[in-house]
């Protein structure tokens, strides 16, 4: 509740609107003990007084009554109104809503027809057909306001019942044998209650506004007695010679309404915890740095990165992703990245070419080079220029990553265009051309196809082909097979292979999984809690690891044939990157981790083969001794 | 496509019947008889009696609602005994100008209402987005009626640059240039309210798309961040953005029942309300099926522009 409310006053614009909402209430409030004239007292020899005039703050209307006093006591009306209307909606809607969510079956079919019945009305034909039956009057007004917001609140509560009607602790109590209506009184409506009053406080902005508009519309409140509508809606004969009737119950609406919504935005806004994590900021086009110094170039590959840092900043919580990572790709080569998920081992591939999130995502330091030049912090179109033409990307699941209203082949054509402006015919072809190097049959039909027409397979060839449209250098594939079945992952890595072969690519391979990364890469290195801990040739790494990680990563794999073998699970969790520990961030789970593992830096050493650990693995050491 | 427009047509029906149900139980609840509101009350009961009769109102109360529902299926909604000439004739006279009022409207609010909502949330917390942000609450919180008078104040009476109120001008009116001069004014305050509406909508779902993967990948393939935006994100958008359209369109209708009466505008909406003042059933009957129905037939066309925009959905 503290959080709640620090969080509504942290929103200026909600605490505004609540300070504002809460002087009109209290002003209403006292409105009969304030030295007001009588708000009907008319006094035509003084009509149409303006503001300041004498003794009339706010001036006079067509029948002499003083402004000010016809404003307070017409706003203690609508506010009325409105409340009361918001209130017989709300708990009317509520109630049917509930029923309707929690007895299913024909009850709720039959009531949620009638509510689509309703809501098939523009809303004021309804309203003006129930005033047309009741005859026009202010409670008339309320009753045609309230049973038209009625399908709304029943709607919205229905949603939330069917979803409370389904859980547990309902089919405890059933089982106890409670009764419906002790069901409903003690589990359902205290659940429901709160979502009743947040949909309550932000529709009574709407229910003031409706009823006004009856009122101006002569449906409403009948004279002498006035809310703010009728008021507007007398004074609109005069609205040329005397605006200011006008105007100062039109201003009063809006301030009412305005401080209503901006307090009921601030509410909802307050309780909703995807705004609150930042889970619905939007990504930039390219990640933001926030760079120091730039290290020196260290490799001489094709794409080199040098001491990356990149963090998610959430709050005051700094993650650091990626630590201090540097790798190599040279023309040609397979390097696989691997390591748990959460290891940092995407967020290194994604900074690459500015693709992280952001926010939160930051490039705090550290260089990416192509051919030299380096991509931190480059200008955007740069960036936009080698995305996708030298470097391009294939990720995980192909069904996210397509999008899903474009057909494939207007997808593959504009990767084409983009970078190269040919014709459509022409951009065309060589998209046909791309589906058929990816092995997909019947390559020109399917180009119409939408992504959820095709297999999972199919769409990650598709994805494949899209990498392959501009012949990049470099392809850096995220996890491309792991959304994928087994058979199907063996196709596209032998497909990978193929063309890594046949067009020299060179291929930064993200996994979770070693018996991928020996099939397909050159080199390997394996990352651990954001950092690289240990590189080296595939095959020497896998035939004797260093570092206890990556023994006990290939000892996950299973393998064919070898009969039944435990497999070795690590255990514990990978660290949160927030909170890392001094020393090896293996440590806590690692058998053989002793003091001086868990205080200091620990560098990563050697030459071609680098291990980050103070007591590497007897094999590796042993086969070090040999060479 | 067309199997699904079908589909939808025939779905249309049910709910069709439904309104004029409704509409027709709430118009039996009206206390009193409607002969003697017609003859006023120093009426005899003879007189009274006849009229009844020839109404058709000494039926049952089902008799009388398939009688009035077979009369409207041919065309035929009754007579307004106040105007003395078939319901539907005047209907039909003033629905054009509503049909203008709302349809101008309704194209602005969800032209400006998407543009607004796509450049706040490709700006977002920066300086566009709040004080896009600040309109749009403004313009969801004024009240049109009260916006139309202060328009009228400002443009009409002090800068003297749109006439006050009607459709064409009383003399050498009736040109084109004529009507969008008259309809300026009402176009815009009818729209300022579902603008907003849809611009704060159109907001959110940007947000939510553009954290989507298929949008990493179009920058991935190096696709410029203008048409990231307005092409990749707003695409996939606007599968969340057009069903909200269709409830704005019958708020669009709603408001325009105030716009007609504070403009002058020759539309349904002013005609509704005289007639309920003057307690002429059949026009309001007659005037609120023709409405609903119109509103209903706009969905189904949401409906189907929402199908043709979305593969995913069944056809």
């Amino acid at each position: 509740m503290k959080l709640f409310l620090s969080l509504l006053f942290r929103n200026r614009l909600a605490a505004f609107g609540a300070v504002v909402l809460a002087i009109i209430v209290i002003l209403a409030v006292l409105t009969p003990l304030l030295p007001l004239h009588p708000p009907n007292a008319t006094n035509t020899a003084n009509r149409y007084l303006r503001p300041l005039a004498d003794g009339h703050l706010l001036g006079t209307d067509h029948l002499g009554r003083d402004l000010l006093s016809r404003l307070l006591w017409g706003t203690r009306l609508s506010l009325a109104v409105g409340f009361a209307a918001a209130l017989i909606a709300g708990l009317a809607g509520a109630a049917i809503g509930v029923m309707a969510g929690y007895f299913g079956g024909r009850t709720d079919n039959v009531t949620m027809r009638g509510i689509d019945m309703l809501m098939a009305f523009p809303y004021i034909l309804l309203a003006l057909a129930i005033v047309a039956v009741l005859g026009p009057g202010l409670l008339n007004a309320l009753i045609a306001v309230a049973v038209v917001n009625i399908p709304f609140f029943a709607r919205n509560i229905r949603g939330v019942t069917v979803g409370i009607a389904h859980r547990e602790f309902i089919d405890a109590a059933r089982l106890a044998g409670m009764g419906h209506a002790r069901i409903l009184l003690t589990e359902v409506v205290p659940n429901i209650v709160p979502v009743v009053v947040i949909a309550m406080s932000t529709t009574i902005g709407w229910m003031i506004l409706e009823t006004a508009g009856l009122s101006f519309l002569g449906l409403g409140s009948q004279p002498p007695q006035a809310d703010l509508g009728s008021m507007l809606g007398e004074a609109r004969s005069a609205l040329i010679t005397a605006p200011h009737t006008s105007i100062v119950p039109g201003v009063m609406i809006l301030l009412i309404v305005m401080s209503v919504n901006l307090l009921g935005d601030g509410i909802r806004d307050a309780l909703d915890p995807r705004l609150r994590s930042g889970a619905l900021a939007r990504p930039m086009a390219a990640t933001r740095v926030d760079r120091r110094d730039v290290p020196p170039a260290q490799g001489d590959g094709l794409l080199t990165i040098d001491a990356l840092d990149t963090q998610f900043q959430i709050g005051k919580r700094i993650y650091k992703a990626v630590n201090q990572v540097s790798l190599d790709l040279r023309p040609g080569e397979c390097l696989g990245l691997i390591g748990e998920s959460g290891s940092g081992k995407s967020v290194t591939a994604l900074s690459v070419m500015g693709l992280v999130a952001s926010p939160p995502g930051v490039i705090t330091g550290g260089a990416v080079r192509l051919e030299g030049q380096d991509l931190i912090g480059a200008p955007y179109e740069v960036l936009r220029s080698l995305r996708g033409r030298r470097v391009a990307y294939i990720f995980q699941d192909p069904l996210s990553t397509l999008h899903p209203l474009y057909r494939i082949g207007d997808q593959l054509t504009e990767a084409i265009r983009v970078h190269d402006p040919v014709s459509h015919a022409e951009a065309h072809k060589r998209a046909v051309k791309l589906l058929e190097d990816v092995r997909i049959p019947n390559a020109a039909a399917r180009m119409c196809a939408y992504p959820h027409e095709l297999s999972g397979g199919m769409r990650q060839r598709v994805g494949i082909a899209m990498a392959l449209a501009n012949d990049p250098d470099i392809i850096i594939a995220d996890e491309p097979t792991t959304a994928l079945d087994v058979t199907v992952q063996a196709q596209i890595l032998a497909l990978l292979d193929e063309l890594r072969q046949s067009r020299g690519l060179a291929i930064l391979f993200i996994t979770h999984d070693f018996g991928v990364v020996g099939q397909l890469c050159d080199r390997v290195a394996v990352m651990y809690g954001g950092r690289i801990v240990e590189t080296g040739p595939t095959a020497e790494v896998l035939a004797a690891p260093a570092h206890p990680y990556t023994r006990r990563l290939i000892a996950c794999v299973p393998e064919l044939g070898q009969g039944q073998r435990v497999l070795a699970a690590i255990p514990g969790l990978p660290p949160a990157v927030d909170q890392l520990p001094d020393g090896c961030a293996f440590a806590p789970r690692c058998e053989k981790a002793r003091a001086a593992c868990k205080s200091g830096e620990i560098a990563l050493t050697g030459a071609t083969r680098k291990v980050r650990c103070l007591y590497p693995e007897e094999a590796h050491v042993a086969r070090a001794e040999n060479h | 496509m067309g199997g699904y427009i079908l589909k939808r047509l025939l779905s249309a029906i049910p709910v069709l019947l439904g309104i004029t149900v409704i509409v027709f139980l709430i118009m039996a609840m009206i206390p009193g008889d409607p002969a003697t509101a017609i003859l006023g009350s120093f009426a005899t009961p003879e007189n009274v009696e006849r009229l009844n009769r020839f109404l058709g109102l000494d039926e049952p109360l089902w008799r009388q609602y398939f009688i009035w529902l077979g009369n409207m299926l041919q065309g035929d909604f009754g007579r307004s005994f106040a105007l003395n000439r078939p319901v539907l004739d005047e209907i039909l006279d003033r629905f054009s100008a509503t049909l203008i009022l709302a349809g101008t409207a309704f194209i602005l609010c969800a032209v400006l209402g998407i543009v607004a909502g796509v450049v706040s949330a490709s700006r977002q917390y920066g300086l566009a987005d709040k004080a896009i942000t600040f309109v749009v609450i403004l313009g969801i919180s004024v009240p049109s009626f009260f916006l139309g008078m202060m328009m009228i104040l400002l443009f009409a009476v002090q800068l003297r640059w749109l006439p006050v109120s009607g459709m064409f001008s009383i003399w050498g009116g009736g040109n084109l240039p004529d009507l969008i001069r008259h309809l300026t004014m009402p176009a815009i305050a009818l729209a300022v309210v579902a603008t907003g509406v849809v611009a704060r909508l159109s907001r959110g779902a940007m947000l939510e798309v553009l954290r989507q993967d298929f949008i990493r990948t179009a920058r991935a393939k190096g696709v410029p961040e203008r048409r990231v935006i307005w092409g990749h994100a707003l695409r996939a958008a606007m599968v969340g953005i057009i069903p909200v359209l269709g409830i704005q369109a019958g708020f669009v209708l709603s408001g325009a029942v105030y716009i007609e009466i504070v403009f002058q505008w020759p539309g349904v909406g002013r005609m509704l309300v005289d007639a309920i003042l003057r307690r002429d059933i059949l026009l309001v009957q007659g005037g609120v099926v023709f409405i609903a129905a119109c509103y209903v037939g706009f969905n189904i066309v949401v409906d189907v522009a929402q199908a043709m925009l979305d593969p995913r959905i069944k056809t």
